[in-house]
């Protein structure tokens, strides 16, 4: 018989209206690496926020190492020798390493004494489990998958003999996550519980014991992962057969529309976040961007729609040239025939309290169609609002609802409405499916190639490499704001994007391919 | 203990019922205070209610109070929209007021008053626009908390008209703070006036036509805010600044922009109390008003329909406060002020507290009306 | 030149009377916007102290009961202010901007109410207030140039809590930086989430900053009624409260900046009391208004970020919901 480290039974939690989590059971063992894997919203997150305290369910029943535990908030579930690092690092950022790991964790109300024995145990947990951190680095200074670390070291430094990882590898490069990887098996070895959320079906079978899959807020089936296959693990999160392939025509690029001529851009703070880019893009293509999310592409999009300044070079678009001298605006950018679809979708792309009719003309309220005289013309933006919700099946139909009550489907719907059913000469578009249901997914990228093949431009970001690779008909790759290279969507395969992502060229990139596979 | 709505309330309730308890619950606070003096709340509120509307006079009064709350809240209101927390509506009420004084005294040897008032309202709004244009640079290009810097700038405010009336614009042989008198075309006419027009006659009182400027103004303000494009990017602005940027509008202009408006609004106070009362320009004629256009805003929920009503409320409550001042001398007009305080507090900060409690009696209402029903 | 130096140490002893309350509000000040609470209330909480003060002052004649019912008042504020702010997720401006607006007024109706002064409380006799304390051997120091000019006129000689004020910075400092207290405090005012997650409770946290905010405000009202003043007056903070919390915006929210601040905006008070119809050779006699309005353009100018930018803890003002 195997110990048990955690039984969940039962779990339920819903938010207003939504069920995030139905009568959700899991069991993990002792010692092993167990992976929960589903769909963005399946629930996932939610399921392991009550286990860690954050939230409190509605019912159900926790069990740690066979007892029930009640866990109110991360204190009991810290001393229930639980730990988590989330997907958004709950770190502060002036502080030092030693400091973030002390933090709650203190041994005494004087810091010296804490400090001192703080840093004797970091030291012993960093030899034993190969996990090293400069102790005294601020960590806003340091990079992602070393503030990673510290979180792995927080939880040990609690005690924690389960830990959970919420989608550690989102903002990691791969070989941080190989990394990481390795760091999980060693405290396996030393009789640590993992507990691994994510949505990438590869790293599931890279490192897990065991699986479980999520869909829909309910626990839709366990698998060892020894006796299962990525096809099986697809088809259980999305309930049906995948299809990851668009039916496309072939590519008939046309004109030039938007070209990026070595162009930079420096943060406030006068970080280069990118340097000497230059690509075009022509009508009647889509143009892809993959790499790890922050190597640049959020801020080149924002770039390229107006919204930051170059330092450095220029991006034209039709008659005008955007220079560091003459940066222009996102409103002259419309003018000159760009759609953009943001990234973030609820802080740029629309405005929460704002009803459906009013986010339908966010960016376009200067349009002269939507104006009578000073005023806007109400009957014209009804009117127009409920074509896009007709064109582009938003749910519900209803202009006057409020945007944040819509599904993010839906709102993205919308945003995609309003954005294409200007005909630019090209659309941006940023992250088109994140936090968007699946049904929506297919829909988003058939409007996408329909844009392409009706001859306008397209440039895409996006983080799932999946959906570059199925989406684009060139793919540029970006490292540390520069494009390390271009590979044209029939030749490309996700082993050497995968590689150039991390800042290695094409030709190297090739040859790499068959030593890494054997490292791997 | 969240916040976010939990369940959706029937709008009445969330527009109607819920600002009324929370302005019940500061009116209870403030009956408690008087308690504390020893006095009888209910006996105070009699008296409050008759000195307000229980005669001719106390109406006049209450809705010549009610003309610069009108003002004061649609100038805090106006920012409130753009994300903007103007607190300097007392130092702009006082600039637009100089603005207004200025204008007159230059004028009034020879200028008719058809040119005059008109005149004497644009500087007033000037001035007042003038003197949120400072803070608003601040915070646009310079980003300095605008809370801060009009809170200052209502100081500034104040020691300069002091140094003015004290010195240079006060009238030689007049030995209080204030200009000479203006002249008689300047003024603007009293209702009693213009009702007598008509052949009407009402009882002599302060208000005088500024009340329908305060109404127009409330018509302008709706209209802009709701119905035209740079409404819809002020609003934008004050939802979310990031997506203004990305809908290609300019934050630091709107936030120019919305001071601006803001500023020119509480200029008007000027108009009711200089153009239409004091026909001279004085120290502190602003007295306060500027504050309680907060209490005013929060109250009326940034609607002008609402500023109007709490305006009114507000009016009852300062020209029933000078008659419960007069009627219970143990308890002073400051009561109006700490009920000012009281009512920001919990229309503003506490704006939730009562919606689990509304929330809950509204599902055993409906509950019970359920049962019923089956 | 001797009298030259007088004049300068004595313009510096005003100095430290005027900086105290602001001292004592900046720390009050920092406790509370470091565990991410704006206070814009700091001039509302010593208003209340302060009447606090004087009333029980004049009604017991003891000065310790009167800074005991002023710490408890102003600490009922800070409570108001952590329950509109913490627990019910108000707006920190709204509701710090309330308790202005109240306690300007609530002072005045109870001051009238209970003394019949017009809002003001009776004069304080000598034993009700905290008089000024000579050091040993300070008159005899006096004759000694320099050194014993400085010990008697700057360093001895001020009341009990211009003394307190002084202890509160590094005492403020010792506990920010150096105690567990400290350290989960300038998290929890950076990121709340991470502070909740590492098992420490954010709200409890917050509430005992705004407490220790409250007691500091306790002990400037108590200053301005029963030390430096001998009774309350209507509106007697005159905005102090402001400049208080300008100063901590100034002094970056780091405890030895902001009292440097207050030491800075004490200095030009104290001179613009001196500078009052003093001929200034070429600019003629400033105007009184202009030098009392000096602290307040000043303030302006400082944040307005031409002298440094001040950077607020991240999470400053935002309340902390836990559950989406």
């Amino acid at each position: 018989m195997v110990e048990t480290a955690i039984e969940l039974r039962s779990i339920s939690k819903s938010f207003g209206p939504v069920q995030a989590n139905r009568e959700v059971s899991l069991t993990v063992a002792k010692g092993s690496i167990h992976g929960i894997i589903g769909e963005n919203g399946a629930g996932k997150s939610t399921l392991m926020s009550i286990l860690y305290g954050f939230y409190e369910a509605d019912s159900g029943e926790i069990l740690v190492r066979g007892a029930p535990v009640e866990i109110r908030n991360s204190h009991d579930a810290i001393e229930a020798g639980i730990g988590m690092v989330h997907q958004h690092f709950m770190l502060i950022d002036p502080f030092t390493v030693l400091e973030n790991v002390m933090l709650g964790a203190e041994s005494g109300p004087l810091l010296s004494e804490s400090t001192r024995a703080a840093r004797t145990e970091l030291e012993r947990l960093e030899r034993e489990y190969g996990l090293y951190v400069p102790l005294d680095e601020t960590v806003g200074d340091l990079p992602v998958g070393q503030q990673q670390r510290v979180e792995i070291l927080k939880a040990l430094y609690r005690g924690a003999e389960i830990l959970i990882l919420d989608e550690p590898t989102g903002v990691l490069t791969p070989q941080e996550t190989d990394q990481l990887f390795e760091i999980l098996k060693a405290l396996k070895a030393q009789g640590v519980t993992v507990i691994l959320i994510t949505h990438k079906l590869r790293e599931i079978m890279a490192i897990t014991d065991q699986v479980s899959i999520m869909r829909g807020g309910e626990m839709v089936a366990h698998r060892d992962t020894a006796a299962t296959n990525r096809e099986e693990l697809a088809e259980l999160m999305v309930g049906r057969k995948v299809r990851l392939d668009l039916d496309k025509t072939p590519v008939a690029p046309k004109d030039a529309v938007l070209s990026a001529d070595h162009l930079s851009y420096s943060d406030a703070k006068g970080i280069q976040r990118l340097a000497d880019i230059n690509f075009t893009v022509h009508a009647g293509e889509i143009v892809g961007i993959a790499g790890v999310s922050g190597n640049g592409q959020s801020e080149l999009l924002e770039v390229l729609a107006g919204i930051l300044p170059p330092s450095a070079g220029s991006v034209s678009l039709g008659p005008i040239t955007a220079t560091p001298e003459n940066p222009g605006d996102p409103e002259q950018r419309r003018l000159n025939g760009i759609a953009h679809v943001p990234e973030d979708r609820h802080r740029l792309g629309l405005i929460g309290k704002f009803s459906a009719e009013e986010t339908a003309i966010l960016g376009y309220h200067n349009n002269p169609g939507y104006l009578s005289g000073p005023l806007i013309d109400r009957a014209a933006v009804r009117a127009d609002c409920e074509k896009m919700m007709r064109d582009y099946d938003v749910r519900p139909p209803d202009p006057m609802l409020q945007s944040s009550k819509f599904s993010g489907g839906n709102q993205q719907k919308l945003i995609l409405a309003r954005e294409m059913e200007k005909n630019p000469d090209i659309l941006l578009v940023g992250q088109p499916t994140r936090g968007v249901d699946i049904g929506a997914i297919e829909f988003i990228h058939q409007q996408i190639v329909a844009m392409r093949d009706a001859g306008s431009a397209v440039l895409l970001v996006s983080v799932e490499l999946d959906e570059v690779m199925s989406l684009s008909d060139r793919i540029i790759v970006m490292c540390g704001g520069r494009i390390i290279g271009e590979v044209p969507a029939e030749e490309a395969d996700a082993r050497m994007l995968g590689l150039m992502m991390t800042g290695i060229p094409r030709d190297q990139a090739r040859n790499a391919d068959a030593g890494a596979q054997v490292d791997a | 203990m969240s916040n976010a709505p939990r369940i959706t309330l029937p709008a009445w309730i969330d527009i109607g019922v819920i600002p009324v308890v929370n302005i019940l619950m500061a009116l209870v606070a403030a009956g408690a205070v008087i308690l504390i003096i020893g006095e009888d709340p209910i006996q105070a509120v009699q008296v409050m209610i008759q000195g307000a509307v229980g005669y001719d006079e106390g109406i006049g009064y209450t809705l010549y109070y009610t003309t610069n709350f009108i003002f004061t809240g649609l100038a805090v209101s106006m920012a409130f929209h753009a994300g903007l927390f103007n607190i300097g509506g007392e130092g702009q009420a006082y600039f637009g007021g100089l603005g207004i004084g200025l204008a007159v005294l230059a004028l009034d040897g020879g200028a008719p008053g058809f040119l005059i008032v008109p005149i004497a309202i644009a500087a007033g709004a000037l001035f007042g626009a003038g003197w949120a244009f400072i803070p608003a640079y601040l915070q646009a290009y310079r980003g300095s908390h605008i809370v801060i810097t009009t809170i200052m700038f209502n100081f500034i405010a104040a020691a300069l008209m002091v140094y003015l009336l004290a010195g240079v614009m006060r009238e030689s042989g007049n030995m209080s703070p204030e200009t000479r008198e203006f002249a008689s075309v300047s003024f603007l006419p009293f209702m009693h006036e213009v009702f007598a027009w008509f052949g009407v006659t009402i009882t002599r009182t302060p208000l005088n036509l500024s009340i329908l400027w305060a109404l127009l103004c409330c018509v302008f303000v709706y209209v802009f805010i709701w119905r035209t494009r740079w409404g819809y990017a002020l609003r934008t602005v004050g939802q979310s600044e990031r997506a203004a940027v990305y809908a290609g509008i300019s934050p630091p202009r709107i936030v120019l922009m919305a001071m601006c408006l803001s500023g020119a609004l509480a200029g008007f106070v000027g108009v009711n109390e200089l153009l239409g009362v004091q026909h001279r320009l004085l120290l502190n004629f602003s007295a306060g008003y500027g504050f309680t256009g907060i209490a005013v805003a929060l109250m009326g929920r940034n609607h002008p329909v609402g500023i109007v009503l709490a305006s009114l409320l507000f009016g009852l409550l300062y020209q029933g406060g000078a008659e419960l001042a007069f009627e219970m001398p143990t308890i002073t007009k400051e009561m109006v002020v700490a009920l000012q305080g009281l009512v920001i507090l919990f229309s503003g900060a506490l704006a939730y507290m009562s919606r689990p409690w509304v929330e809950r009696l509204y599902l055993m209402a409906r509950g019970g009306a359920e049962r019923r029903a089956a | 030149m001797d009298d030259t130096f007088l004049l300068v140490v004595r313009t510096l002893d005003a100095t430290l009377r005027v900086a105290t309350p602001l001292i004592f509000c900046a720390m009050a000040g920092l406790y509370s916007e470091r565990s991410g609470i704006v206070d814009i209330g700091l001039e509302g909480k010593m208003l209340a102290g302060a009447f606090a003060a004087a009333t029980v002052a004049a009604l017991t004649g003891s000065a310790w009961l009167a800074l005991g019912a002023a710490v408890l008042i102003s600490m009922s504020l800070a409570l108001l202010h952590g329950f509109a702010c913490i627990t019910h997720r108000g707006d920190h401006v709204v509701s710090g901007v309330a308790i202005n607006i109240l306690v300007a007024g609530l002072t005045i109706v109870l001051g009238n109410a209970w003394f019949r002064q017009g809002g003001q409380t009776p004069s304080l006799p000598a034993d009700a207030r905290f008089m000024s304390m000579d050091f040993p051997g300070a008159e005899a120091m006096s004759e000694i140039p320099l050194i014993g000019q400085i010990y008697a006129e700057l360093i001895s000689g001020h009341n009990l809590l211009v003394y307190a004020g002084l202890a509160a910075v590094p005492l403020t400092a010792w506990v920010v930086y150096k105690t567990r207290f400290g350290l989960r405090l300038r998290a929890v005012g950076e990121n709340p989430a991470a502070v909740d997650t590492a098992g420490i409770s954010v709200v409890w946290l917050r509430y005992r900053a705004v407490m220790i905010c409250g007691v500091l405000t306790g002990l400037a009202g108590t200053y301005l009624a029963i030390a430096q003043n001998a009774g309350f007056s209507r509106d007697m903070t005159a905005g102090q409260g402001y400049i208080a919390l300008a100063a901590l915006i100034f002094g970056k929210w780091r405890p030895w900046l902001a009292f440097g601040a207050c030491l800075i905006f004490g200095l030009l008070d104290a001179v613009s009391i001196r500078m009052q119809g003093v001929e200034l050779p070429g600019i003629g006699e400033v105007p009184v208004q202009a030098i009392q309005a000096l602290p307040y353009v000043l303030t302006v100018v400082l944040l307005a970020g031409f002298i440094g930018k001040a950077v607020a803890p991240k999470a400053i003002g935002q309340p902390y919901v836990k559950e989406r």
